[in-house]
């Protein structure tokens, strides 16, 4: 008998299905639910609301097509690429700005100001700087990128343990091997913050500008499709493409073990 | 006498800090100037800083600047007024009941990095190409700070608060005003700031792509007429007008957070 109750405890405390994973179906199910209903309710213009199996099958489409694919890769190319030039300019710029209290207190008031602008704003000047190209939605990608990633690297080398230079510096390191050995290991999680954060930032420069000014990209696609008032195809694209932006972010979170530290 | 010299002495080398920074902010437009006067930069790509200086009038007296500022400003008020109310229901409604915390708290993270300001030809359709494109853009984008900052002020009360509402028998509506959300205000503000912010780029931004409203549609229509002195000049002033946004919000959450 005891055993029963025992097995009985068991299967109450651990259900199948938890309520937290429970509400958050019931959710999903109620706003597709309520979504369908404002798609046949003619309540607003046809397509505003696209029925979901037109979006289902827009994206089955989009997902098939080798065009979509193509310029997948050019904004990837073009993200990849700012971030590349955007971030470790920053990263050059944190570090000397973090070793160095006398430039910090000189320039990062700059930086600090400088860094919650409206960045689109400046792609005027990227264009008459770089042409109509890729190349300027790569110029302002790195101008949304290097801005967070120079912050948190001079913020981050700030925080570093006292204790681990002073031992770097009694070991004789010389600048190059205190960069490597202690600056470079010791800021790990708040360069792979800064880089989330530069790749967030990147990601929306690219992508803005190209919908702004562009023959190729996402970001062309999506204002195209706005032009032609494809609405399924604009839907799908624009879940397609927040699934990939919160994935990739989520992954560098992840790979960086930034998940690690909220734990701890 | 060291402990006295010490701030002094600081102080002193924030001011030479301070000095250098500026005095290389202003040799870096004077070299422009001269590297286009001399005739290494093309100046039909970059105008000359002197030029720039001069079209500020010109802003005021034919673009109608201050107008357009208050116009971007009347959209940065709607959309944080919307955020402020909308946000702040959310995260009390979120931190209340727990289960619906758990269940949500990471799709608002997760709705936080996605990159929302694209959504932008969509609420064109919706609204169409006006205001409130632009006032729905700033809202979205300034939404999450301000839920989770709520969340987590009303969550981070101090117990020993919570227990003198208890003592004095307070209704949870009476605990909510006069203990939880007084606590929580400093770090609501935090998310209120923030959310200011985002709603402020993404205003702005989106006048630009969409070349409706103010400032923004400014930038693009003095571009398209290739005036570059305007255009650097209408750039310059809408960084002037984020960065002394941003001082004030500072200033703002400062005056309202207690010294520790």
């Amino acid at each position: 008998m005891a055993e029963t109750g025992r097995l009985r405890q068991t299967a109450v405390a651990s259900p199948a299905i938890n309520p937290v994973t429970l509400l958050r179906i019931a959710i999903i199910l109620a706003v597709l639910a309520a979504w369908e209903f404002l798609a046949h309710s003619g309540w607003l213009y046809r397509d505003v609301v696209p029925s979901l199996l037109s979006i289902g099958r827009a994206m089955a489409a989009l997902l098939t097509d080798r065009n979509y694919y193509f310029n997948l890769g050019v904004t990837a190319a073009e993200i990849g690429a700012a971030l590349a030039i955007g971030g470790s300019a920053g990263l050059v710029v944190g570090l000397v700005l973090g070793a160095n209290r006398f430039l910090a207190r000189a320039f990062e008031p700059y930086l600090y100001y400088l860094g919650p602008t409206p960045k689109i704003i400046f792609f005027p000047i990227m264009i008459m700087w770089f042409g109509v190209g890729p190349e300027s939605k790569v110029a302002l990608g790195t101008l949304s990128c290097f801005f967070p990633v120079a912050l948190n690297v001079a913020a981050g080398m700030r925080q570093i343990d006292k204790v681990l230079v002073r031992v770097g510096r009694s070991f004789r390191a010389s600048t190059w091997q205190m960069v490597q050995k202690i600056y470079l290991p010791a800021m790990r999680h708040p360069i792979i913050n800064g880089v989330r954060l530069g790749f967030g930032f990147a990601l929306i420069g690219t992508l803005l500008a190209e919908t702004k000014l562009s023959n190729k990209g996402i970001g062309f696609l999506i204002i195209q499709t706005y032009s032609i008032f494809d609405m399924p195809a604009m839907y799908a694209m624009l879940i397609v493409l927040f699934v990939l932006a919160i994935g990739a972010n989520a992954l560098i979170g992840k790979l960086g073990g930034l998940d690690s530290i909220k734990r701890n | 006498m060291t402990t006295a010299d010490t701030p002094l002495v600081a102080s002193d080398r924030d001011s030479v800090a301070r000095l250098v920074g500026f005095g290389t902010f202003v040799a870096s437009l004077l070299v422009t100037e001269a590297v286009i006067r001399i005739g290494w930069l093309n100046r039909f790509i970059v105008p000359p800083p002197s030029e720039i200086v001069a079209s500020f009038g010109r802003l005021f007296t034919e673009e109608h600047i201050a107008y357009r500022f208050f116009f971007t400003a009347g959209e940065c008020l709607i959309a944080g007024i919307m955020v402020t109310i909308c946000g702040i229901a959310i995260g009390v409604l979120m931190q209340r009941y727990k289960l619906l915390q758990r269940s949500c708290e990471t799709w608002v993270a997760a709705f936080a990095s996605a990159p929302l300001v694209l959504t932008y030809p969509l609420f064109m359709v919706i609204f169409g190409r006006n205001a409130w494109t632009i006032i729905m853009m700033g809202f979205l984008s300034a939404l999450p700070p301000v839920i989770l900052k709520t969340i987590e002020g009303i969550s981070g009360t101090r117990k020993v608060l919570v227990n003198v509402g208890r003592s004095f028998n307070l209704t949870a509506t009476q605990q909510f005003w006069k203990i939880l959300f007084p606590a929580a205000l400093p770090t609501i503000f935090v998310g209120i700031r923030l959310g200011l912010i985002f709603a402020l780029i993404n205003v702005v931004g989106t006048e630009f792509l969409i070349n409706f409203g103010g400032l923004g549609q400014l930038i693009n229509d003095l571009a398209e007429r290739y005036d570059l002195a305007g255009t650097y000049a209408a750039i310059c002033f809408v960084i002037l007008v984020s960065v002394l946004f941003f001082m004030a919000l500072e200033k703002a959450e400062r005056w309202l957070r207690p010294v520790d």
